[in-house]
C-alpha cells in the first residue's frame, strides 16, 4: 500500500529530484522556489538520497550560475539537478545547449511560467519551456501533482539511459501550487526505477585526472556539422526509453502513462491536442461529451521533445477528422504556436488523409481553462468552417480570434464536494484549508484538491481557497465556479467582493459576522441578500472573531471556521473530523509549542457553540443601496483599471487594454483599501514640527504641509493646524494629516514620534486610535488637505528632513507590507527629485508594489511631472538605468546644439542656470517653456527636432532601484560595470539582506548567523561589503544609510548622490517582514542596528578627495554594547539560537567579529587621504 | 568535637543548612558541580516560567505566520526548522542532568500562570528526578475588584492541586506582601506546603530618565534585606508545621547563624554567591562551624529556633516593640553611629 500524502506539485517533483541527485544548485524564482527550499531544508536536516548520500545543495547568484554549477557537477560525474521558471530558464539556456550537446544525463524541473513581455507575470504558461525547445533537452510534461512526482522519476530514470538531459515541467501555480492527494513513491520504488549501473556508467564518462579526456572543444567548419549530427541516434532512441520507463513505473504502481495519452471515444472525429494541466479539464469534458454521445477525444502530450511522430499518429484515433491543437504560449508572427506546428508536421507526413488541423491559444499566465472552454473548442470544430487560428478564454474584439464560450456548461460531478473560502492572508484561512484537505486526503478512500488564489498586495491581502473533496482522484484543473459551500471569513469582504457569485443553488453559506442570527440580515449588502434568497442558500453565522479572541488566537479565525465547515459540510462524521482537526493542529503547530496547540484546540472546542442558522426573513430580498463602484476616470484605460479593481479583470476585452503595456500613473489613490483597524491621529498641541512621522511613513499616508493661513479658507470645522516655527518661513501654518483609507495602521509613525505630553508621557503627538471613530472626519480633512496648495519647491531646502517632508510625495499608498522598510526611501526620493526623475526598477518587492496591476503608487504632481518608472528584468537593472542615462545625455547634447542654433539667447540663459538648486531647475523649466513657445510655429525641421528633445534640457535624475538580491547577486556584474562606467547614475539598493519578494532566501547580503531559506542552518559566510567594493573605483559616491537611525544623514546622502555628477551608490538598510521583528518598531530596530555597530553609517564622497581631505566619512559611532542587543530582537537570528544553540553561539561570535573588524577597517579608512588620479566630473557628460 | 551541621528541610536530609537558591549559577552544570563541591547542601534550579514558555511559543508562531499564506510569491518567510526547542523540554532536561551530576538534593522551581500549567510542569519536573518542587507564587494583582482573600484562596487552591499531583515534597516561595502573613503561612502549610521559602524578591520597575521609559530591574539583594525573613521565621517557628527556609540578603556566616537561631531549617543564597562565587559556601560553612564550636552548640538541630519568637524570651521584640525602642534610641542618639 503506497503512502498517500497531500502535497503540491513542487513538493512532489522535489521529493524525487532530491532523492535522485547528488548536487543541487538553486536560485529563487516564483513559482519554482519551493523546490529549492525543500531541497535545502532536507539537506540541512541530513536527509539522504536513494544511494545513501546527503545531496550538496548550493544557492547560486543567478539561474545562469546554477546552470553552470550543474554543468560542472555533471562533467565531474555527479548526478545534478536544478529547479527554475520563466526568466530563470532563459538564463540557463546557454548551459542547456552545452549539457545536451555533451549528451549528459541531467534533469531540470521547471514550474512553467509566462515570460515577461509587455508585462511580467508570475503565473503559469508554456512560453518559458517553449523557449528551451531548441536546446536539445528532452521536454517531458506532467499535468497534476501526482504526475509531477511520476514524470520526475521517469525523467531521472530515462536520462541515465538515454544520456539526453531532460526538462521536466508542469504548470506554474496550477500544478506547482495545487495541493492534491498523491500516492507517494517510496525509497524501494526509487531504487528499483533508477538503475544504479547507469549511474556508474555516467561516472565512467566523467572528467577525472585519473583518466583525462578533453571536452568542450572549439570545432572548425570541417567537423562541427558532422559532430552535431552524431548525436541523432540518441534522440531516436529516447521515446522508446521513456515509454519503457513509464511501463516500469506502471508495473510497480499501476499508474500507466504513454508518450501521448488519448482519452475519449475510440471512433472520435474531433480531437483536441494539448499538454499540461489543461489536459485534465479537457479529459473531464470529453468524458461528459462522450457520455452524451459525441465523438470527441483529447490527446495529452507528455513527451514533447523529441516529438515522437509515430507514437503521436498511433495514439490518434484513425477516425479523426478535425484536430484543434492548443498551445499555452504565444509566438507572435509565427504561422502557429509550436505544438500546433509539430502536430501539423506529424500529420502531414503520415500516410492517409489529412484531417483539418486548427491551432488555438489558451491559458496564458494562468488564465482559467475550464470545461466550458474545452466544449467551445469542440463545438467550434464542428462548425462547417472552423477558424484555423483562434484563442479561447478571453474576448478578443480586436483581432476577433476568440471563441464564444457558454459559461453555463459544467462537468463537475455530484459526488464531489466543492467549497470556496474567502479570507485574509492574516486570518489563517489558507493554512486551515491546507490542514482540512490533508485530513480528508488521509481519510480512507478520500481524495482532495486545493488551489489558492492569492493577492498581489502584501498588506491586507485577500485569499480565495478552492477546495474539492471526492471519492476519486480529482483532476479538475480550474477554479470552482459552482460551490456547494461558500465561507466568508471576514464580514468586511462582503462589501468588496461578490462572494456569493460562486454559490450554487441550495449551497451552504457560512459567514463570520459580529452579529447574531436574528440581526445579521439587516447588515448584509443588497447583493448578498438577493443571492441568498434567489439561490435558496442555507445561511449560517458564527462570530468567529469573538471565539478566536476568547481562545487567545487574536485575529486568526481559521480554526473556528474550519470546525464549522466540517460541521456543516458533512464531508466527514463530525466526531471524527474534530479528532482529525486536533491531530492536524498538533502536527502543524506542535513543534512551535503546547501553548499554540492549546489555543487552537480551545478554538475548536468552542467553535460550534456560536454557530447559528439564519432564518431568511419573508421580505428578505428587500434592497439596501449598493455602494458606488470605484471611479478612476472616464477613459477606456481608467475604466479597465476600475474593472480590475472590482475583480472583473477577466471580463475585459482585448480592446480595453494597452497594446504595449503602458499604463497611467497615480492610480493607487483610487483603491481606498481601508485595511487599518487603527489609524494615527495628530495632536498639534505637543507637536514639535520635526516631520519624522511623515518621513518614516511607508505608505505616504501621513503627510505634512506648510502653508499660509489664508489657505485654510473653507477648511472643515476643527481642521487641526499649528504655527510653523521656522525663521525662513515666518507666519506659516502647518498640519499633519492621515490618509485614513490608505493608511495600513502599521504604527511606525507613532513609534517614531519623539513628542510626548508632559502630563502623560505615553501620549504622543501622534497616536493610534480606532479608525471607525475617526473615519468620516479624517476623510473630510484629508480631502481638504489635498486641496491646500503645495509649497513652492524653491522655498524649501529639500536636503533636510523638514524640507523634504514639506514637499509632495510622488510615491503613495503602495501595497507593500504594513510597515515596510523599503518604501520610505522611495517616497523621500520622490519628494527630493520626483518631478525630474527616471526610475529603473529591478524585479523584486519594489517592482511588485511599484508596478503590479491594477494600480501603481508612482504618481505625478499637479503640473503632470513625476517619476517615469519602468522595470526591465531582475538581472539587468543597472544596465537598464545606464541606458536611460545615455539616452538623456544623447538627447541633451543634441538639444543644446539645436538651442544654440535656434535660440542662442536661451542657450546662454540655460547654461547660466545652476542645475543643482531647486531654483536652477525651476529656471530651466521656465526657459524650456519659453523655448517651446518660441519654436511652436517654426516649421524648420530643426525646430521640430528640438521640440521633441527640449525636455532633456531640464536636469534629470536617473535612479536605479532594486533590492540586495539584484545588487549583491544576480545583477552585481552589471552594477559593477555601470559604476565603473562613470556616468551620472544613482543607484539605490533597498537592502533587506534577503530575497524578500520570493519569501526570504539568503543573498550575499544576508549576515552571518542569520537563518534564511537556502540557509536553513544559518548563513555561514559573512555579508559582502558592497559599498566598500564600490569605493575602490574612487569616483563613485557611496553612502550607507539607515533612515530609522539618522533621518538627516539619509536625506543628505540622497541629495549628495543626486548632486554628484558621476555614479552614486546608496545602500539603504531596510527592515523587512523576513527579519522576524516587530514591524511597528522597524525604525527603532534600524537605530539599534546602527548603535550596535551592525550597520555603520558612512559616506564616501569623491568631491572630498582633494589633497588633505578625507573622502571616507564615518557617520555613526563605535558600538558600546554587543551585537546581540540588536540580533536578539530578530527571529532570523533567534531561530537558530532556538533550533541549534551551539551553532548559533559559534556563528554569533563570528558575526560579532565581522562587525568589530569592519569598524576597525572603516576607522582606518576614515583617516586615509585619498586622491584618485581621475576624478571624473563634467568631462564625461561633455563627451556625450 | 566538630558540630553536626545536618538539617532537615522539606523532609530532605541536608548535610548543612546552606542551600544555593535559584540564580544563573544553578542554571549551569559546571557551576552546579562547583556549588556542590564548595559545600552546598542542596540546590534550587532557576524557575521554569510558564509565561516565558508561552511567550516563546507564541512568538515562534507569530513569526512563522506573519505575512505567510498571503502573497503568491512568498507563502512563508522562514525555513521550517527541525525543532524550535520551545516548551519545558530544555528545563526538564536541565533538571535531569543536574540530578545526574549531583549527589545533593535538587529542587526544581516553577513560576506558573495557568492552573493546568502549574500541575503539568510540576509533574514533569518530578518525573525528571527533582527531589522537591518549589512553587514561585507571586503575581502583581492590579485589579481593584480582586480582594486579598480571593487572591489568597486562589493561591491555596493551586498549592493544594499541585500537592495532590506530587509525591515529592512541595515548597512554596512567597512574597512578604500579605496583611496577615502568619495566617497565610499557616493555611499554605495546611494546603500541602512542606516548606515555606521567605521571601521572594521581584523585578521592580524603574524609570529611565533619559528615554522616559519604564524598565523592570532586579538588583542583587543587600544585607539589610535579611531582617524581614529573620522576623517572620522567628514568628512562624513552632507555629506552622512547614519547614522554613530563609532567603534574601544573606552574606556572612553571622547572618546564617542569626537565621538558624530565628528558626530557619535552610538558609538560601543567591546574590552573595553571584558576587563572591561558589567558594563563599566553604567560608560560610567554616564560619558556621567556628561560631557553633565557640558557642558550644553541638548541632544545627540544637541551634535552630533557639531564638524564635517563642523561645527568645522576649516575644514582643519581634513585634512592635522594636519600633518603640528605635524611637527611644533615636531620641537619645544612640543609634546615630
Amino acid at each position: 500500500m503506497p503512502s498517500r500524502v497531500t502535497i503540491d506539485g513542487n513538493e512532489a517533483a522535489a521529493w524525487v529530484a532530491y532523492r535522485a541527485s547528488e548536487v543541487i544548485a538553486i536560485y529563487p524564482i516564483t513559482p519554482a522556489s519551493p523546490m529549492g527550499e525543500l531541497s535545502d531544508t532536507w539537506s540541512a536536516a541530513g536527509v539522504r538520497n536513494t544511494w545513501g548520500a546527503v545531496p550538496q545543495v548550493i544557492e547560486m547568484q543567478s539561474e545562469g550560475g546554477a546552470a553552470g554549477a550543474v554543468h560542472g557537477a555533471l562533467q565531474a560525474g555527479a548526478l545534478a539537478t536544478t529547479f527554475t521558471s520563466s526568466q530563470g530558464l532563459l538564463l540557463m539556456l546557454p548551459n542547456m545547449f552545452k549539457i545536451a550537446g555533451e549528451l549528459t544525463p541531467a534533469v531540470i524541473h521547471v514550474a512553467a511560467r509566462a515570460l515577461a513581455t509587455h508585462a511580467l507575470s508570475i503565473f503559469g504558461d508554456h512560453s518559458d519551456v517553449m523557449a528551451a525547445r531548441s536546446t536539445g533537452f528532452a521536454l517531458l510534461c506532467s499535468a497534476s501533482p501526482q504526475e509531477a512526482q511520476d514524470m520526475a522519476v521517469i525523467a531521472h530514470a530515462a536520462t541515465l539511459e538515454a544520456r539526453v538531459p531532460f526538462l521536466h515541467f508542469f504548470d506554474g501555480f496550477r500544478t506547482s501550487h495545487e495541493l492534491n492527494t498523491v500516492d507517494r513513491l517510496d525509497e524501494d520504488d526509487l531504487r528499483a526505477l533508477l538503475d544504479e549501473p547507469l549511474v556508474i556508467a555516467h561516472r565512467h564518462r566523467s572528467l577525472s585526472p585519473d583518466h583525462p579526456v578533453l571536452r568542450g572543444t572549439a570545432q572548425n567548419p570541417d567537423v562541427f556539422f558532422q559532430a552535431r549530427e552524431a548525436a541523432n541516434p540518441f534522440y531516436d532512441a529516447l521515446p522508446g526509453i521513456v515509454q519503457r520507463r513509464m511501463d516500469a513505473l506502471a508495473e510497480r504502481t499501476g499508474r500507466r502513462y504513454r508518450l501521448f495519452d488519448y482519452t475519449g471515444a475510440p471512433d472520435a472525429e474531433r480531437v483536441i491536442v494539448l499538454m499540461g494541466s489543461g489536459g485534465t479539464a479537457a479529459a473531464e469534458t470529453v468524458a461528459a461529451l462522450v457520455a452524451g454521445g459525441e465523438k470527441v477525444g483529447v490527446l495529452t502530450v507528455r513527451l514533447y521533445r523529441p516529438f515522437a511522430a509515430d507514437a503521436f499518429v498511433a495514439a490518434l484515433p484513425a477516425t479523426t477528422q478535425r484536430v484543434a491543437v492548443l498551445d499555452r504560449c504565444k509566438e507572435p508572427g509565427s504561422l502557429g504556436e509550436p505544438l500546433f506546428q509539430d502536430v501539423l508536421t506529424a500529420l502531414a507526413e503520415r500516410e492517409g488523409t489529412m484531417p483539418l488541423v486548427t491551432g488555438g491559444r489558451y491559458g496564458l499566465a494562468s488564465k482559467e481553462f475550464t470545461p466550458a472552454m474545452v466544449k467551445s473548442v469542440f463545438d467550434h470544430l464542428a462548425e462547417p468552417e472552423p477558424r484555423r487560428r483562434f484563442t479561447v478564454g478571453i474576448l478578443d474584439d480586436v483581432s476577433h480570434l476568440s471563441l464564444v464560450v457558454d459559461r453555463s456548461f459544467t462537468t463537475e460531478p455530484d459526488d464531489v464536494v466543492r467549497a470556496v473560502f474567502y479570507g485574509l492572508g492574516s486570518d489563517g484561512t489558507v493554512g486551515a484549508n491546507k490542514n482540512s484537505i490533508a485530513i480528508i486526503g488521509k481519510h480512507a478512500g478520500g481524495h482532495a484538491q486545493a488551489y489558492f488564489v492569492y493577492d498581489s498586495k502584501k498588506s491586507g491581502s485577500v485569499t480565495v481557497s478552492h477546495l474539492r473533496f471526492g471519492p476519486r482522484p480529482i483532476g479538475s484543473s480550474y477554479l470552482i465556479d459552482r460551490a456547494d459551500f461558500v465561507a466568508c471569513h471576514q464580514f468586511g469582504l462582503l462589501e468588496k467582493i461578490d462572494v456569493l457569485d460562486v454559490a450554487a443553488d441550495g449551497a451552504t453559506f457560512l459567514l463570520n459576522a459580529p452579529f447574531d442570527a436574528d440581526e445579521v440580515w439587516e447588515h448584509l449588502p443588497a447583493n448578498v441578500r438577493e443571492q441568498i434568497v434567489a439561490k435558496g442558500l442555507r445561511f449560517f453565522v458564527v462570530d468567529a472573531t469573538e471565539v478566536a479572541q476568547q481562545a487567545g488566537m487574536g485575529r486568526r479565525v481559521n480554526t473556528v471556521l474550519q470546525t464549522c465547515f466540517f460541521a456543516l459540510s458533512g464531508v466527514l462524521p463530525l466526531d471524527e473530523a474534530i479528532v482529525a482537526i486536533k491531530g492536524a493542529i498538533q502536527h502543524t503547530y506542535g513543534k512551535r509549542g503546547q501553548a499554540v496547540v492549546d489555543r487552537n484546540v480551545a478554538a475548536v472546542d468552542s467553535a460550534l457553540d456560536g454557530l447559528q442558522e439564519v432564518t431568511v426573513p419573508a421580505d428578505g430580498a428587500a434592497l439596501v443601496p449598493v455602494a458606488a463602484p470605484v471611479n478612476a476616470g472616464a477613459d477606456t484605460l481608467s475604466r479597465a483599471i476600475a474593472a480590475m479593481l472590482a475583480g472583473r479583470g477577466d471580463t475585459l476585452p482585448v480592446s480595453a487594454l494597452p497594446v504595449d503595456g503602458t499604463f497611467p500613473v497615480g492610480t493607487a489613490r483610487y483603491e481606498k483599501r481601508s485595511i487599518a483597524d487603527e489609524i494615527p491621529i495628530w495632536d498639534p498641541s505637543i507637536c514639535i514640527d520635526c516631520a519624522k512621522c511623515a518621513i518614516v511613513c511607508p505608505h505616504a499616508a501621513i503627510r505634512m504641509k506648510v502653508f499660509p493661513a489664508e489657505d485654510l479658507d473653507g477648511a472643515p470645522e476643527g481642521f487641526p493646524t499649528k504655527d510653523w516655527r521656522d525663521k525662513h518661513l515666518p507666519g506659516m501654518k502647518m498640519t499633519i494629516q492621515v490618509a485614513p483609507d490608505d493608511c495600513t495602521g502599521c504604527g511606525i509613525c507613532v513609534d517614531t514620534c519623539p513628542a510626548h505630553a508632559k502630563e502623560a508621557v505615553g501620549h504622543r503627538s501622534i497616536n493610534l486610535e480606532p479608525k471607525l471613530d475617526h473615519l468620516e472626519v479624517e476623510r473630510e480633512r484629508f480631502d481638504f488637505f489635498l486641496s491646500i496648495p503645495e509649497i513652492a519647491r524653491t522655498l524649501v531646502d529639500p536636503a533636510t528632513v523638514k524640507g523634504s517632508q514639506m514637499l509632495e510625495p510622488l510615491f503613495e499608498f503602495s501595497g507593500a507590507c504594513e510597515g515596510c522598510g523599503e518604501t520610505p526611501y522611495l517616497k523621500v526620493l520622490t519628494q527630493l527629485f520626483g518631478d525630474r526623475m527616471m526610475v529603473a526598477n529591478a524585479t523584486g518587492c519594489s517592482s511588485i508594489y511599484g508596478g503590479n496591476l491594477p494600480t501603481t503608487p508612482w504618481t505625478a504632481n499637479r503640473d503632470g511631472h513625476g517619476p517615469a518608472w519602468s522595470n526591465s528584468l531582475f538581472e539587468d537593472n543597472a544596465e537598464f538605468g545606464l541606458g536611460m542615462r545615455l539616452a538623456l545625455d544623447a538627447q541633451e547634447f543634441q538639444a543644446r546644439a539645436l538651442v544654440a542654433e535656434l535660440a542662442p539667447d536661451l542657450a546662454t540663459a540655460l547654461s547660466a542656470t545652476d542645475p543643482h538648486s531647486e531654483a536652477g531647475v525651476a529656471e530651466q523649466r521656465l526657459l524650456v517653456a519659453q523655448l517651446l513657445e518660441r519654436i511652436a510655429n517654426d516649421d524648420r525641421p530643426e525646430a521640430h527636432r528640438l521640440a521633441a528633445l527640449a525636455g532633456a534640457l531640464v536636469r534629470k535624475s536617473v535612479w536605479i532601484v532594486g533590492g540586495d538580491g539584484w545588487a549583491y547577486d544576480i545583477g552585481f556584474g552589471g552594477l559593477d560595470h555601470v559604476l565603473a562606467a562613470g556616468r551620472n547614475v544613482n543607484v539605490l539598493v533597498l537592502d533587506t539582506e534577503v530575497y524578500s519578494n520570493t519569501g526570504g532566501q539568503a543573498s550575499k547580503s544576508t549576515p552571518r548567523g542569520a537563518v534564511a531559506k537556502f540557509a536553513a542552518g544559518g548563513k555561514q559566510s559573512g555579508k559582502k561589503d558592497l559599498g566598500l567594493l564600490a569605493t575602490s573605483y574612487g569616483n563613485v559616491y557611496v553612502a550607507h544609510i539607515a533612515l530609522g537611525a539618522d533621518n538627516p544623514q539619509t536625506v543628505k546622502a540622497l541629495a549628495e548622490a543626486d548632486a554628484w555628477n558621476g555614479p552614486s551608490l546608496v545602500i539603504a538598510y531596510s527592515h523587512c517582514i523576513a527579519h522576524g521583528s516587530e514591524m511597528q518598531k522597524g525604525m527603532r530596530q534600524q537605530k539599534l542596528a546602527v548603535d550596535k555597530g551592525y550597520w555603520p553609517l558612512w559616506r564616501y564622497d569623491p568631491r572630498r578627495a582633494g589633497p588633505g581631505e578625507h573622502p571616507f566619512q564615518l557617520d555613526s559611532r563605535r558600538a558600546k554594547l554587543p551585537l546581540t542587543e540588536f540580533t536578539a530582537n530578530e527571529a532570523r537570528f533567534s531561530m537558530l539560537r532556538r533550533s541549534r544553540p551551539e551553532e548559533a553561539e559559534r556563528l554569533g561570535a563570528l558575526a560579532q567579529h565581522d562587525v568589530d573588524e569592519r569598524r576597525l577597517v572603516y576607522e582606518q579608512l576614515a583617516e586615509i587621504e585619498h586622491e584618485p588620479d581621475d576624478p571624473p566630473t563634467k568631462e564625461n557628460d561633455d563627451e556625450a | 568535637m566538630k558540630p553536626d551541621l545536618r538539617s532537615t528541610y522539606l523532609g530532605l536530609e541536608l548535610k548543612s543548612p546552606l542551600v544555593a537558591s535559584a540564580s544563573p549559577l544553578t542554571g549551569n552544570l559546571d557551576s552546579l558541580r562547583a556549588l556542590e563541591e564548595a559545600g552546598a547542601a542542596a540546590v534550587v534550579l532557576p524557575s521554569l516560567f510558564e509565561e516565558q514558555i508561552e511567550h516563546d511559543e507564541t512568538l515562534v508562531d507569530v513569526v512563522l505566520e506573519r505575512g505567510a499564506h498571503s502573497y503568491g510569491e512568498a507563502l512563508s518567510y522562514f525555513p521550517e526548522m527541525d525543532d524550535y526547542n520551545t516548551g519545558p523540554n530544555a528545563y526538564v532536561e536541565h533538571v535531569a542532568l543536574a540530578k545526574k551530576a549531583l549527589s545533593i538534593p535538587v529542587i526544581a522551581s516553577i513560576n506558573g500562570v495557568t492552573p493546568g500549567g502549574w500541575v503539568r510542569y510540576a509533574e514533569l519536573l518530578q518525573q525528571a528526578g527533582a527531589d522537591a518542587i518549589e512553587l514561585n507564587v507571586y503575581a502583581v494583582e492590579t485589579d481593584p475588584y480582586a480582594s486579598a482573600a480571593s487572591v489568597e484562596d486562589r493561591t491555596l487552591r493551586l498549592v493544594s492541586r499541585v500537592h495532590g499531583a506530587l509525591t515529592v515534597p512541595l515548597a512554596v516561595k512567597v512574597g512578604p506582601y500579605y496583611s496577615a502573613f502568619a495566617n497565610t503561612a499557616s493555611r499554605l502549610s495546611d494546603a500541602g506546603a512542606a516548606g515555606l521559602v521567605l521571601f521572594n524578591r521581584f523585578l521592580q520597575p524603574d524609570i529611565d530618565l533619559e528615554t522616559m521609559t519604564v524598565k523592570p530591574e532586579l538588583h542583587l539583594s543587600s544585607n539589610e534585606e535579611m531582617q524581614l525573613p529573620l522576623r517572620w521565621i522567628a514568628i512562624l517557628r513552632g507555629r506552622v508545621p512547614a519547614s522554613l527556609a530563609a532567603t534574601s540578603g544573606i552574606q556572612s556566616s553571622e547572618d546564617v547563624v542569626k537565621l538558624l537561631l530565628a528558626g530557619a531549617d535552610a538558609v538560601m543564597l543567591a546574590s552573595a554567591l553571584l558576587r563572591h562565587g561558589p567558594s563563599l559556601l566553604t567560608e560560610l560553612t567554616a564560619g558556621l562551624t567556628a561560631w557553633m564550636a565557640e558557642h558550644d552548640y553541638e548541632s544545627v538541630e540544637q541551634l535552630k529556633g533557639s531564638m524564635s519568637q517563642e523561645t527568645c524570651g522576649n516575644p514582643r521584640a519581634f513585634e512592635r516593640s522594636q519600633y518603640v525602642r528605635a524611637i527611644v534610641d533615636y531620641q537619645t542618639g544612640r543609634t546615630m553611629k
